[in-house]
């Protein structure tokens, strides 16, 4: 891409691109930590994870501040006011991946007095593996403005779909199986709710890439890796993806 | 021979040019343009110094005539005719094609006679007839209210923005069918600026407008088709929602967003 004739220009347009791969690392470095605490019942790293998520939202509202500059000062037009549209949007998503990755930190905490059946935990780990990967492809996806690999991101997602699904059936089992693991079983439900929402967010910001790239919106239906049996999630309890 | 860029098939065409190649003396100003100007459409021409936009613009109402050494090869047609003929009647094409220049240039008259010159050229009204068609050019223009108290002092008297509007009264009190925009707004402050584009938004209900701009933004804010032009060529011809928000060709993205040009 050439050069605007008016180097400032460039220069508004790169500190988007920069803030939002910090956004992302943070995000990514979340997530990972989240998960960690929670497998190792480490207290102290569900606590820092939980202090990280500041530093998350001031990025977005700065990003947001720039665009909104970019826009006033430039009246950017085709690529350059798809960026600053895209950076809003990425940035919005990733604060919300940050809240997610934060709040199964904050669930660790609570569950830490009762830890009880460690098998659960590992359904969930696989999870967490596939959103990090997601998370990362993503995230390279924009750095490149590689639409190929978004679109890979954006049909993966059913993977993590099916996954929360068996997550869903063992800890129904977990708790059928004794009544004492039904407190911990359910937070671990929560945990798995938040991770596959991490996943959708994925998708949303594959989504945005898409247009950044073309100009052009995706198909509004992302394949679903649900199974409509009565003992799994079923697609009408599901939030609507964008 | 170049293809017409079909944008929109049902809407009609109330001006279509064809393969239209101009000259100053030997050098080719314009070279093959093929594009249409829809019915009560406004149709925007952008492109840097030198491309070729208001050379086209003076075409679709014969200005070049004016000229030696300059003619025209191709074909424009309004309403199917040819206009490049040289058998056309050019006071009756300039009364259906109207033309606004980036400099107001009214008459050294009063405001009445400024519209009611055009008005006589053509046409055997009474008096109170005139006073019924200034009245409706002036309001047509929104400058009615502001001078009708005034409207047998000099023209020269009014603001540059006034001025620019009792042109469009002029032009359109002798009830043209095009009417074409060279830069009107250039030499305008911001908010005559925006009673202009105001205007132009009313007017291309009753008229097919054309207008050449610098302003990207404003091609962006009042026209439906955007047609981007460099070195004498159609580089691109589109609606202007989508040519602005995601354009086809590389050259029309690096112009609007200020990467050459």
């Amino acid at each position: 891409m050439s050069e605007h004739i008016v180097s400032s220009y460039d220069r508004d347009l790169e500190v988007l691109g920069r803030r939002i791969a910090e956004m992302g690392g943070i995000a990514e470095k979340m997530l990972a930590e989240a998960m960690d605490a929670l497998a190792n019942f480490d207290i102290e790293l569900a606590h820092r994870v939980v202090a990280t998520d500041q530093r998350l939202d001031a990025l977005q509202r700065e990003i947001e501040e720039n665009a909104i500059l970019t826009i006033a000062r430039r009246q950017p037009l085709a690529i350059d006011l798809r960026e600053c549209i895209a950076a809003m949007r990425i940035a919005a998503d990733l604060e919300r991946v940050g809240d997610l990755a934060k709040s199964i930190a904050k669930r660790t905490v609570k569950i830490l007095s009762e830890a009880r059946v460690p098998r659960a935990v590992i359904g969930l780990k696989t999870m967490a593996e596939v959103a990090a990967m997601q998370l990362k492809d993503v995230l390279d996806a924009y750095a490149q403005r590689d639409i190929e690999r978004a679109r890979a991101v954006w049909t993966n997602d059913s993977e993590l779909d099916a996954l929360e699904d068996s997550v869903f059936r063992d800890l129904l089992t977990f708790m059928m199986e004794d009544p004492r693991n039904i407190s911990f079983c359910t937070h671990l439900l929560f945990c798995s709710k938040n991770i596959e929402r991490i996943g959708d967010h994925t998708t949303n910001i594959a989504e945005t890439i898409v247009y950044l790239v073309t100009g052009e919106a995706m198909p509004t239906d992302r394949p679903k890796g649900r199974s409509t049996s009565v003992g799994g999630a079923s697609a009408e309890t599901d939030e609507p993806s964008k | 021979m170049t293809a017409m860029p079909v944008v929109e098939a049902n809407i009609p065409t109330k001006v279509s040019v064809r393969d239209l190649d101009f000259f100053y003396g030997q050098s080719r100003a314009l070279k093959s343009i093929s594009l249409p100007l829809y019915t009560n459409k406004v149709t925007a021409f952008i492109g840097p110094s030198g491309c070729g936009k208001s050379t086209l613009l003076r075409i679709l109402n014969r200005m070049y005539d004016l000229y030696p050494r300059q003619h025209a090869e191709g074909e424009v047609l309004l309403d199917g005719e040819n206009i490049l003929d040289p058998g056309i009647d050019l006071n009756l094409l300039r009364s259906r094609v109207g033309m606004v220049f980036q400099k107001p240039t009214p008459f050294p008259m009063s405001i009445y006679d400024n519209i009611a010159f055009g008005i006589r050229l053509y046409e055997k009204l009474s008096r109170s007839e005139l006073d019924g068609r200034v009245e409706a050019a002036l309001r047509g223009a929104a400058l009615w209210d502001e001078v009708r108290d005034k409207l047998h002092t000099s023209g020269l008297g009014l603001s540059g923005g006034q001025q620019q509007r009792l042109c469009i009264a002029r032009t359109v009190a002798i009830h043209p069918e095009v009417i074409l925009f060279d830069e009107p707004c250039s030499a305008l402050d911001p908010i005559s600026t925006a009673k202009i584009e105001e205007l132009i938004d009313e007017l291309s209900e009753h008229y097919t407008i054309a207008i050449v701009t610098h302003n990207m933004q404003q091609a962006a804010r009042v026209s439906d088709f955007t047609a981007f032009m460099y070195l004498g060529d159609l580089v691109e011809f589109g609606e202007t929602n989508n040519l602005f928000t995601a354009p086809q060709n590389k050259k029309t993205q690096d112009y609007i967003t200020g990467r050459f040009g």
